[in-house]
């Protein structure tokens, strides 16, 4: 491709899964315990997402990549020390509540306000990135709704791979059900993908690159938009976290079989 | 690791920062807020990137920055000078201290090694002691009293400065990125390496490869406490001042505790125990907010147990009456464990050198007669960045000269140093015994340091000797045998042959040491880093018995090998408390640990300690 791509990656924080999470009720409709306390990761489907992203505008001279991330202004600061020596992206902030208890399309509303005000941003070169699923709430819906507010026609919804063509033609293959791939080849941009795993580990940390994200970080904070209401007409009825059963016994040497066996005795409780 | 023949990327900074603690908090809020003006703009230019505003880098370890460890109680006199306006509130877990207790705790099984004179002792009190076996001291001497003070989860407190500072945009911070040494030319540190990553575990190149950067920068400051690799390597390159040496140490091992239902424990409420599992270990719970307690004890170095271990205490120690009143039907939240610089003054290095400057407590900031080291370290750090943006304002280099004038200075001036001095050698009596070190300690607060006990250096028993009149020969043979059949180390066969009930677990929080590692400390190992613990002389491991490294670790990372000699290391468990560095009995030729703990990534991953 002559020009290279303009890739937009939708992806923002979750609780990191490793601390204590407990759903609370707070005025405002469903939380968790203490939230304010508690470190955020990148969400994992959207990290596959700008790995991706990275790796193909290396890959693909005058590409560029920009991370458009809705959430608390606060908890952004804090996953940016832990996201900006991976991957090279111009930071796009919106700040609001990234709980998962939201509703969809108004995510996807303050989304696409906030990538159609980006400048510089050629939408006929567009390649609009996101996680097939988050782990706050696993909608699966809200990158392909972004990618309709833009009128992006084109859309991958469950991706693991990309492979561009010389002609700016790429082609894409996807999950489907019965454990296999459907394989498309799409003429060009743009193109709304939503990423599954993909095929790339997690970068190690580069401080280069975090020195020259960082330039694009604090000023994004700092202008961060408020993304308003969220929720719209939303109403949970109840919330749980799912139930952790843990025995710890120490076996040495077990074979194959015996662990799968046990493993199976075990879910059939 | 040197691999030779590696081209490495390099960038310029102003200064470099090594470890994100309260040390490095307290530098970095106080240059921070000489970086810009009230608008955001810079005041100060950067001399490595000319036009840009001055370029401040912090790397931490930890894969975040809230995952330190640490029990805190302190008078928070650095932090609140730092933050007039401070309400504990603002900070999640943190309280003020309302009431104080320190509390003697007999021993309610008969398994706890006591001499003679301490078993007196206990006898006498025996009928004060109640049902509880404990007694609480009716009088907190001035050195110990926190009242009107903070308790703080370090973890929490970290999160909330480090979170301030990226807000200010004036400083960099980034965890996750383990610092390997400081560049050394010319007797002058010109920055730092970071560590390797996309290696094997030997360190050897893997796919993804990524040769640490050299970070140079015209300060360093390391802040990366007491078994930081960094801090280390500076004493072996510059060496140690005359008459200061590291010979105290402990392992202090927490939990975060939901208190049950019905606990009528306030909010606030400090106790300090000593007496028991051993008259060594002393023990702390504190009281934080939304019923919560973080709890733990300190395993010190003059435990002269071959087979000491810091988790089963801990256990014991919960289980206590006095305390397990309050503790049981509790719920473990967190836990974690790190070495504590208990040499405090004694073990201060050179505090600056040319190019770099060193805060915290690996600088022996730490009072170990008032039990206080995040208030010190703070305070540091606070005093390296008035000497520093002194400096820059005048053009001055950071020259060895310069930095004793701006920093050093300062801190001989302060609280910190007086304070210091009076605790230097508060803790020697215990190198005596148990009593002597209580009496030393207590004159050395109320003489003002004039009076101590003198210290004296003894070498670690055998297992025979410790268990003198208590395991025959036969018998530590026979526990040896099966330690060494079931792979395990031998400080749980020990105990209990000594008299020490197994532990019921009860799945909240009498839980196994495994399960506090992945339920409390919920302990990460992030690929393509090397092993950061290796044994230099596997020959000096052959000779080693008990492997003290294998009994004192704090997460089971090192265990014994079932063909003998060197231990097995599981970066996957490595809590990097340090333990294992300066307990290993065995030295090396050139008179080192025979453990070799280095720059490493992950480790605990709760933000709540």
């Amino acid at each position: 491709m002559s020009n290279g791509y303009h890739i937009v990656v939708c992806g923002s924080l979750v609780p990191d899964p490793l601390q204590t999470l407990e759903p609370v009720t707070t005025p405002d409709g469903p939380g968790l315990k203490n939230e304010s306390m508690l470190p955020s990761v990148l969400d994992p489907w959207a990290a596959h997402a700008l790995y991706e992203a990275a790796h193909l505008a290396k890959s693909v001279p005058g590409s560029k990549v920009w991370l458009v991330s809705l959430g608390p202004k606060a908890k952004l600061q804090q996953l940016m020390m832990a996201v900006a020596q991976k991957a090279s992206f111009e930071f796009v902030a919106v700040d609001g509540s990234a709980s998962g208890f939201t509703d969809s399309f108004e995510t996807a509303h303050a989304l696409a306000k906030a990538i159609e005000a980006i400048a510089g941003l050629d939408r006929q070169r567009l390649l609009l990135f996101g996680g097939c699923s988050s782990a706050s709430r696993d909608a699966g819906t809200t990158v392909g709704m972004v990618g309709a507010l833009l009128g992006i026609e084109e859309q991958f919804l469950a991706v693991d791979e990309i492979v561009p063509n010389d002609d700016g033609s790429f082609r894409v293959k996807e999950r489907i059900e019965g454990a296999q791939y459907l394989v498309s080849e799409c003429a060009g941009t743009p193109a709304v993908l939503a990423w599954a795993t993909g095929n790339l580990p997690e970068p190690p940390n580069n401080p280069q690159v975090g020195m020259a994200n960082m330039r694009t970080i604090l000023p994004a904070l700092a202008k961060a938009e408020a993304a308003g209401n969220l929720r719209g007409s939303l109403r949970f009825e109840s919330v749980e976290t799912p139930t952790q059963r843990r025995e710890t016994r120490v076996v040495k040497d077990a074979g194959i079989d015996e662990i799968a066996q046990e493993l199976a005795e075990w879910i059939r409780g | 690791m040197e691999q030779p023949g590696i081209e490495r990327q390099s960038m310029e900074v102003d200064i470099a920062c090594v470890g994100f603690g309260p040390a490095m908090g307290g530098f970095l809020t106080t240059l921070s807020r000489h970086l810009t003006d009230e608008s955001g703009q810079p005041l100060l230019e950067s001399k490595a990137m000319p036009g840009m505003p001055l370029q401040v880098l912090c790397y931490e370890r930890a894969d975040d920055i809230a995952f330190g460890v640490s029990g805190v109680v302190t008078r928070a006199r650095g932090i609140r000078a730092s933050f007039p306006d401070l309400k504990p509130e603002e900070i999640p877990m943190a309280c003020e201290v309302r009431s104080e207790k320190t509390v003697y705790l007999l021993d309610p099984i008969g398994a706890s090694r006591r001499g003679t004179a301490l078993r007196a002792l206990d006898a006498l009190v025996r009928p004060l002691a109640g049902k509880r076996m404990a007694i609480e001291l009716p009088y907190t001497p001035p050195f110990l009293r926190k009242h009107g003070g903070l308790i703080l989860s370090i973890g929490q407190f970290n999160q909330w400065v480090g979170n301030r500072l990226m807000a200010s945009g004036a400083v960099q911070i980034w965890p996750g990125t383990p610092v390997e040494k400081a560049l050394v030319e010319d007797h002058r540190v010109v920055g730092v390496r970071l560590a390797d990553q996309g290696v094997e575990r030997d360190g050897s190149p893997a796919p993804g490869f990524l040769p640490g950067m050299d970070v140079r920068a015209s300060l360093t400051v390391v802040g990366d406490g007491p078994v930081g690799p960094v801090g280390r390597q500076l004493d072996e390159a510059f060496g140690m001042p005359e008459g200061r040496r590291r010979e105290h140490w402990a392992v202090g091992m927490k939990m975060v505790v939901e208190l049950p239902d019905g606990c009528d424990l306030p909010e606030g409420t400090v106790v300090h125990t000593f007496g028991f599992p051993e008259p060594e270990i002393f023990g702390f719970l504190y009281v934080m907010p939304g019923r919560l307690a973080s709890l733990g004890v300190f395993v010190p170095s003059f435990l002269d147990s071959p087979v000491r271990t810091t988790y089963r205490y801990l256990q014991h120690w919960m289980r206590h009456p006095y305390l397990w009143r309050w503790l049981e039907g509790g719920t473990m939240r967190s836990w974690g464990a790190k070495t504590l610089a208990e040499y405090g003054k004694q073990g201060e290095p050179f505090l600056v050198g040319d190019g770099y400057a060193r805060i915290g407590e690996g600088s022996g900031s730490t009072n170990v007669l008032t039990g206080s080291g995040v208030d010190e370290a703070w305070t540091t750090g606070v005093q390296l960045a008035e000497g520093v943006v002194e400096l820059l304002r005048k053009g001055q280099p950071f020259t060895r000269e310069n930095l004793a004038a701006e920093y050093e200075r300062r801190r001989r001036e302060s609280w910190v140093e007086s304070e210091g001095r009076v605790a230097e050698h508060a803790r020697d009596g215990f190198t005596r015994g148990f009593l002597t070190g209580l009496i030393g300690m207590g004159l050395t607060g109320l003489t003002g340091g004039r009076w101590h006990p003198k210290a004296v250096r003894k070498p670690m028993p055998t297992l025979e000797e410790y268990c003198k009149g208590r395991l025959g020969a036969d018998e530590i043979a026979r526990l040896r045998r099966e330690a060494a059949e079931k792979g395990v180390p031998l400080h749980d066969l020990v105990l209990d042959a000594l008299g020490w009930p197994k532990i019921q677990y009860d799945g909240k929080l009498l839980v196994s040491h495994q399960d506090a590692l992945l339920l409390g400390g919920k302990v990460q190992a992030p690929a393509g880093f090397a092993d950061h613990v290796v044994f230099l002389y596997p020959n000096l491991c052959d000779e080693c018995s008990p492997q003290l490294c294998v009994e004192i670790c704090s997460g089971q990372a090192i265990t014994p090998n079932p063909e003998g000699g060197r231990p097995l290391f599981d970066r996957e468990k490595c809590v990097h408390c340090g333990a294992c560095l300066w307990n290993c009995p065995t030295p090396t030729p050139e008179g080192a640990s025979n453990v070799s703990f280095r720059a490493g990534a992950g480790g605990l991953h709760s933000a709540e300690n």
